[in-house]
């Protein structure tokens, strides 16, 4: 029920004739510009509706036919035909083989770049050079396991202690002072033992001490001067390079209580070719034989 | 008309004068709670805001503890704003508005008031120490546990019937459009909460729930949910909130009252069907991502009729934009809010949302609305009603709010600004392949290639708070002045009203 129409002097236009705590509003017609754009919305929505699958039943695709899933398989497909010779090569030519070919090489070192981003940088890093904690460094030429093509593509391929391959790397280093093999003054002495192989003992009498328990505990699989052996994945010691860490109290640790890491196998998740080109890419990374 | 207008924008409430012979005073002690409450919680979350900011600018700040981490304390973020922040604020507000447009005291009077102060708090921080220590049924913007989902509906029950009295006793014929926009929000954000928050305990007495709904279906509800507490929570309410301090300040009368109607009824129409643009892409079926891209791309005019009605308001009185930063305040918010009105749209059609889903690009649209729309409209109305409330003649500084203003500003600026580049780098960048078919960029190099597009964002959000810092002292300073109301329009004579205000 207006009450008071006034006329807006700025405006020219008359007020609806409510009033609320001093507030009124103006008979403002609708902005054309505004009723016709919202129309037009309408209108392609009609359209959009008709075309595109809009209806909760089976079938109802609309006019154009087009269906999510359906519209991305053409796509998918395409892409992997694209792809699919050079990849056919790939699984034919194993990692030696593609090494040898320049033309299957440079793709290789394409595409393992991005795998070895999404699949493995994640331990190893984003360019191969590890991380502290067990994740080995790809990049110099210090191998647990072999550092030829083919040794790479099989520790790629069949992982390490995943219990998913039966041609999985294992092996398994005793826990010496967790399951009473040595006494804590004995691993001690065996750890100086370690440690001098790199000429970094801290006590030379420790470490002759050590020398007898280590020829007996530890030499079968890691070489009596500490050189390791890629048969059984048994880590070099006399170098400066170390997967858990290099100092005292982490040799004694590994020792004591080794850790062992885990890598997935990866065949079965990526296609072999992806494998073979992940096994160039990483033999490329600096440190291949 | 210039000066009246400043004088009324400025002048101490008479209440139960001028146009009410209502002889009750309104109910003001909870509503001037509610408004130190919204600028508490504002300054609390943009300070989470900030905080979560960094950690992903510098991941060490997550500090390594379970509590302090980036997924607990994000919910912390957004729910203080959106809810303490916001939710304060449309609280003081429509309890504010309705009082008056109706000429009628709040139904269930001062007790009414406080139940819903305390009861309102007493939700935020259960809520938050929930978050903080993981207990939440992990659904985004709805993460509080069943037992604080019973809480809040009890307290919002109580709102409705506090709302809605007031409008049943209400002394004016008809209701004011705000009211109109309060109530549908009151509403629907019931009808919203329960129907995403129907849960069962795992077993009796423990904190644990989890939702009856199940698989697609309750994406889709979370999403009904999570998109209508952007259409009625974040919209409908301080569309309440526009229209009725931006004619106040501008003191001039609402553009049109058709539009008022027209757009109001199509927004809460067509609102509430536009949920599924949030699942494009993914398991929900095509007929439901098509219905939600039409209505998300026919609410941009019915957004549109509001920021209209908003900015049209104006004519006649644009030049209190130069001489009152209060005013400034709310129509840079109506300019945000048809920003991101229309860019809502655009990122709802699927070829464009097939590039910004996931991105960045959402964060930053997100962050226009919220920073743009939602904050400036309640810090307009907070630098409107704080004089009011508190019976004194004017802020005590005009200057500081302009500082407010401007450092505010070009804190959206920058934040908004480094979300979109970054959003849309990253999408090209998830998308890139190179000419052998193979992805150019790996997830972690997207990651790394947004480090800077992070700090920007963090400075924005320091600015920001900044303002929120100096909004909080100049109330401080405000409350502590002297001044008492009724002796303001003789302390003010009218030829000297414009001058105080370009101070």
């Amino acid at each position: 029920m207006p009450t008071k129409i006034e006329k807006d002097a700025l405006t020219g236009r008359e007020t609806t004739g409510h009033e609320w705590d001093g507030l009124k509003e103006l008979n403002t017609p609708l902005p054309k510009w505004w009723l016709w754009v919202f129309y037009a919305t309408i209108a392609f929505s009609v359209l959009w509706v008709i075309l595109y699958p809009a209806l909760p039943f089976r079938g109802a695709t609309g006019l154009t036919g087009w269906v999510a899933r359906e519209a991305v398989v053409p796509v998918m497909e395409a892409e992997r035909a694209r792809q699919e010779p050079m990849l056919a090569r790939l699984r034919a030519a194993g990692p030696a083989g593609i090494a040898a070919d320049p033309e299957l090489r440079a793709f290789a070192l394409a595409g393992g770049r991005i795998a070895f981003a999404n699949n493995c940088a994640g331990c190893h890093g984003a360019g191969g050079q590890g991380a502290p904690g067990g994740f080995p460094n790809l990049a110099d030429d210090d191998w647990i396991w072999g550092g030829d093509l083919e040794a790479i593509r099989h520790t790629i391929a069949h992982g390490i202690r995943a219990g998913e391959s039966a041609e999985e790397r294992i092996s398994m280093m005793p826990r010496f002072l967790a399951d009473g093999m040595l006494t804590a003054a004995q691993v001690n002495d065996v750890a100086e033992h370690v440690l001098s192989l790199s000429g970094r003992a801290t006590d030379r009498a420790a470490a002759e001490r050590g020398a007898a328990l280590y020829a007996e505990n530890c030499a079968s699989c890691h070489g009596a001067r500490g050189e390791g052996n890629r048969e059984v994945g048994a880590p070099r010691l006399n170098d400066r390079i170390w997967l858990y860490g290099g100092d005292k109290a982490a040799v004694v640790r590994s020792i004591g209580s080794p850790r062992m890491g885990v890598m997935p196998a990866w065949e079965g998740r990526l296609d072999p070719a992806v494998v073979n080109m992940l096994a160039v890419y990483v033999h490329a990374l600096g440190g291949g034989e | 008309m210039a000066a009246d207008g400043a004088a009324a924008a400025l002048a101490p409430p008479r209440i139960g004068a001028g146009t009410t012979t209502h002889a009750t005073p309104y109910v003001e002690g909870p509503i001037r709670a509610f408004a130190i409450a919204t600028v508490f919680w504002g300054i609390a979350g943009f300070l989470m805001g900030v905080l979560i900011a960094s950690q992903l600018a510098w991941p060490a700040l997550n500090l390594g503890l379970e509590w302090t981490t980036f997924g607990r304390l994000r919910p912390v973020h957004t729910s203080a704003v959106i809810f303490a922040f916001g939710g304060n604020a449309l609280l003081c507000t429509s309890l504010y508005v309705v009082q008056r447009t109706c000429r009628a005291r709040l139904f269930g009077g001062e007790d009414m008031g406080w139940f819903l102060f305390w009861g309102y708090q007493f939700f935020i921080v259960a809520a938050a120490l929930g978050y903080v220590f993981g207990v939440t049924q992990s659904k985004e913007y709805a993460e509080p546990e069943w037992f604080v989902d019973l809480w809040l509906t009890v307290v919002w029950v109580a709102y409705l019937i506090a709302f809605g009295g007031t409008i049943l006793r209400r002394e004016e014929p008809h209701i004011y459009v705000a009211n109109w926009f309060f109530l549908a929000f009151i509403i629907t954000v019931a009808m919203l909460h329960i129907g995403n928050n129907v849960a069962l305990p795992v077993e009796w007495g423990s904190a644990k729930s989890y939702v009856v709904w199940a698989g697609v279906q309750d994406a889709m509800i979370q999403w009904w949910y999570g998109h209508n507490a952007v259409g009625f929570f974040l919209t409908a309410g301080f569309l309440g909130i526009m229209y009725y301090f931006i004619p106040k300040q501008a003191n001039r009368p609402v553009y049109s009252y058709r539009l008022s109607i027209v757009h109001f009824w199509t927004l809460i129409f067509l609102y509430i069907w536009a949920g599924p643009h949030h699942l494009h892409y993914t398991a929900l079926p095509d007929w439901a991502q098509t219905l939600g891209m039409v209505f998300s791309v026919m609410l941009w005019m019915p957004s549109w009729g509001g920021m209209i009605n908003g900015l049209m308001t104006l004519s006649g009185a644009w030049d209190k934009l130069r001489t009152d930063p209060a005013l400034r305040f709310s129509v840079a918010a109506v300019g945000f809010y048809g920003m991101s009105t229309f860019e809502g749209p655009v990122m709802s059609i699927k070829a464009v949302n097939a590039l910004s889903h996931y991105t960045d690009w959402t964060i930053g649209h997100v962050h226009s609305g919220a920073m743009g729309w939602v904050g400036f409209i309640t810090f307009g109305a907070i630098y409107y009603l704080v004089p009011v409330l508190w019976r004194k003649p004017r802020m005590y500084s005009e200057a500081l709010i302009s500082w407010h203003f401007w450092i505010a500003t070009l804190g959206i600026v920058l934040y908004i600004t480094a979300m979109w580049v970054s959003g849309i780098m990253q999408g090209l960048m998830w998308r890139a392949y190179d000419e052998l078919g193979f992805l150019q960029y790996s997830f972690v190099e997207t990651v790394s290639a947004m480090y800077p597009y992070y700090v920007i964002r963090t400075l924005g959000g320091v600015l920001y708070l900044s303002g929120a810092l100096i909004m909080a002292y100049n109330i401080w300073m405000t409350v502590r002045s002297a001044g008492v109301a009724e002796e303001a329009p003789r302390a003010v004579p009218a030829g000297a009203v414009a001058a105080p205000a370009a101070q």
